[in-house]
């Protein structure tokens, strides 16, 4: 999955395009969630720019009933691509520099309040589309998570929906 | 067998384009004994490449050649349309739909309305009777010719009861060019739900499996995949002679021809006219009239999603699971002329529903609504919208493609018509689930173009457009042009129904003026 900015793009945004290029100096990060429920292990992306993005995508797509663990994986894919795109990684770097200096805190200390002013005064730069697509993508492409949300992927391996429920909606009243 | 022609063979008749058009017309002509040369410029791919995936199917079949959208258009993928053996008819739904009787007469119907440049096309209604009647066991369409409907999966239950309850009475799962029952060596639908990822059974028509191994069979025809044609010569007499095309090493190569037909959809068939210039056509092959490359029309559409009380499931199944045709009549008093379908559209997945029922949308609203993916219904306006001359296709100044081409600038703009029509459309979806008790409701603009048509049209007098009623350049005799671009008007409906009726025609045409010494 990519990550670049295909913000206007809307098909090709989920399309794996891949853009080629060469792995940046890197500096990375391991981070390990406090309760031990998740780590998150990046290359290119230090610490603050992980934990930045991380609590973006959530502000971006929040679902209370999802743990960090499957955000996190929205910023190891992000760190992948930036791994192999030293624009993306430009891109990435600078946004969260410009997220940071808005409200004159660093994001990641912000109020959730002051974390929405921030993220709508950036909502129309190239990073802020980079990241929502990014979000979309790898969140809800997630097989853990779409099946709980009710998508059930790939199913010519199951014979289709034909015995599987294609019209077995049981609340529509007859007319 | 598969038969192979010598590049310098001039009794051939070259075919531009594997899809809907090219794909029909090669195989019509192979039928009845003539030597066809199929250049296409996307690979084959077998039936195991099919996967129920978006994105794979997406980067494997589409057109991604650089393309450049302006006005209302997606700057950077104006089109949603394949480059592959079986063209756009891999990706397509299946909705095969006839045009309605005053649809063929638009200029007629619908009177002299400002802005627009509406014409009649030069065809009568009666005699696509019969092509249509053959287009459609071809391609085993539902509903008719004996062939039962398909069952309606949980999305069209929603559409239908919503239909019901506001007193539409035309509402039906469609007719659809999937096998309800197995038909013509390929098996009946399996509901399986990736429809427009291509079909991994081959249940739905698509001359990948049906046209273009038919005519190979005929040992009348040659298929040449990754060969796209960059020009189309000819000779002082005016008459074509042959293509110049690029092979899938770069490598180019002169195929001669008798006659040539060009079928590469609406963008690209007009593009090769205007990258044919030379001193004699010196504003493009076939373009006396300045009409190729004008009056692109893209359907009037839209999509409407509702969040239903209870669960849908609407990636269950065939996508496009039925249809409301009641507002597809001509009615002025609804202020607009022409009319449009309601068809039933899937989610393409909880990460397409989030891409698409909202562009650009993200907060915690949003994701409470995805939240409902499950509920979710969703369907899509399809309408006519009216040709305009400033609609169209024209070459970038600078920028070139892989093959050294001009890149096209596709150029649309809504008509007031076309703007009216989509309100009163949203107006009508937004109705339909809110008659079932839709919690909320969202109405989105067009997609990327899928149905693209007009600009290369057929007009009874020359100087109105590019070809004539049978499709043949009124510049050049042995020039035909074979695909959507040939529509005069678009009606109501999703064409394809109608452009392998029109090829059928055509082949007819051409083999008859042939065994006449015609070119
Ligand atoms: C997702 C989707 C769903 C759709 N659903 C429906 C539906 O339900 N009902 C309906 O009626 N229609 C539907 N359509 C539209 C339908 O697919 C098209 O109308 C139809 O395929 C157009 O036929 P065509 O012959 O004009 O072009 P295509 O089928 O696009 O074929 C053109 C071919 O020409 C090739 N080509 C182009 N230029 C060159 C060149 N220079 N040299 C060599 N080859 C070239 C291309 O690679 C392509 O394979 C759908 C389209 C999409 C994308
Ligand atoms: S729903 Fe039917 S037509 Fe669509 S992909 Fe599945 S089997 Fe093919």
């Amino acid at each position: 999955m990519t990550t670049k900015g295909f913000s206007r793009r809307e098909f090709l945004q989920n399309s794996g395009v891949a853009a080629a290029g060469v792995a940046a100096a890197s500096t990375g990060a391991v981070i390990i969630d406090p309760n031990g429920a998740w780590a998150m292990t990046t290359t290119t992306l230090d610490e603050h720019q992980a934990m930045t993005l991380l609590k973006m995508s959530r502000q971006l797509f929040p679902h209370d009933m999802l743990g960090d663990q499957y955000y996190a994986k929205v910023v190891e894919a992000v760190d992948r691509d930036a791994a192999k795109d030293p624009d993306l990684t430009d891109t990435l770097g600078k946004g969260i520099a410009d997220l940071d200096g808005r409200m004159g805190i660093e994001f990641v200390h912000l109020s959730e309040g002051n974390q929405l002013k921030a993220l709508h005064a950036i909502e129309d730069t190239d990073f802020f589309a980079t990241v929502r697509v990014a979000t979309i993508n790898n969140l809800y492409g997630d097989p853990l998570v779409y099946r709980n949300f009710g998508f059930e992927g790939s199913s010519v391996e199951h014979g289709g929906y034909i015995d599987r429920g294609f019209d077995d909606i049981g609340w529509l009243p007859k007319a | 067998m598969a038969k192979q022609f010598g590049l310098s063979n001039d009794s051939v008749v070259v075919v531009i384009g594997s899809g809907a058009g090219g794909g029909t017309l090669s195989n019509e002509l192979a039928q009845q004994g003539i030597d066809v040369v199929c250049l296409e410029a996307g690979p084959r791919l077998e039936m195991s490449d099919i996967v129920n995936d978006f994105n794979e199917m997406f980067t494997k079949l589409s057109w991604l050649d650089k393309r450049v959208g302006s006005g209302a258009l997606d700057p950077d993928l104006p089109l949603w349309v394949c480059k592959t053996v079986g063209g756009t008819t891999v990706h397509w739904a299946g909705a095969a739909l006839r045009f309605q009787e005053h649809e063929w007469k638009a200029r007629t119907t619908y009177g002299d309305i400002d802005g627009a440049n509406l014409l009649d096309w030069p065809i009568e209604a009666r005699e696509m009777e019969r092509f249509y009647s053959l287009a459609e066991d071809k391609m085993g369409v539902t509903g008719r010719h004996g062939i039962p409907h398909l069952p309606g999966n949980n999305n069209y239950q929603v559409m239908e009861l919503g239909a019901k309850r506001l007193g539409y009475t035309q509402v039906h799962t469609g007719n659809m060019a999937i096998n309800s029952q197995a038909r013509d060596g390929r098996p009946a639908c399996q509901q399986i739900g990736f429809c427009m990822m291509g079909c991994a059974i081959g249940a739905k028509w698509s001359t990948m499996y049906t046209e273009i191994p038919k005519a190979e069979a005929t040992g009348h025809f040659e298929l040449r995949p990754e060969s796209m044609v960059l020009k189309i010569n000819h000779n002082a007499a005016g008459q074509v002679t042959g293509v110049v095309y690029a092979d899938k090493d770069g490598n180019l190569h002169e195929q001669k021809a008798r006659i040539v037909a060009v079928a590469g959809n609406s963008v690209e068939t007009p593009r090769l006219l205007l990258n044919s210039e030379s001193s004699q056509f010196p504003d493009g092959l076939a373009n006396s009239s300045g009409q190729a490359g004008k009056n692109y029309m893209r359907h009037t559409t839209g999509a409407v999603y509702g969040i239903m009380p209870g669960p849908v499931h609407l990636d269950r199944g065939t996508q496009m699971a039925g249809i409301i045709m009641d507002e597809s009549r001509h009615d002025p008093k609804r202020g607009f002329a022409a009319g449009y379908e309601l068809e039933t559209l899937p989610g393409f997945g909880l990460a397409g529903v989030a891409t698409f029922m909202s562009p650009g949308g993200w907060g915690r609203e949003y994701a409470q609504d995805l939240e409902m993916y499950r509920n979710t219904a969703c369907m899509w306006i399809v309408g006519e919208d009216l040709p305009q001359e400033a609609n169209g296709v024209t070459l970038h100044p600078t920028e070139k493609d892989q093959y050294g081409l001009a890149v096209p600038v596709v150029h649309f703009e809504d008509h007031a018509n076309d703007i009216a029509m989509r309100n009163h459309a949203f107006k009508a979806g937004r109705a339909v689930y809110e008659a079932v008790g839709a919690n909320k409701v969202y109405e989105r603009m067009p997609f990327s173009s899928t149905h693209n048509l007009g600009t290369c049209r057929m007009s009874e007098k020359p100087e109105d457009g590019v070809c004539d009623s049978t499709g043949r350049a009124h510049d050049v005799p042995n020039l035909y042009i074979s695909d959507g671009s040939q529509f005069t008007s678009g009606g109501a409906e999703n064409p394809t129904l109608t452009i392998v009726a029109l090829a059928i025609r055509q082949a007819e045409t051409i083999a008859e003026r042939m065994r006449k010494g015609e070119s």
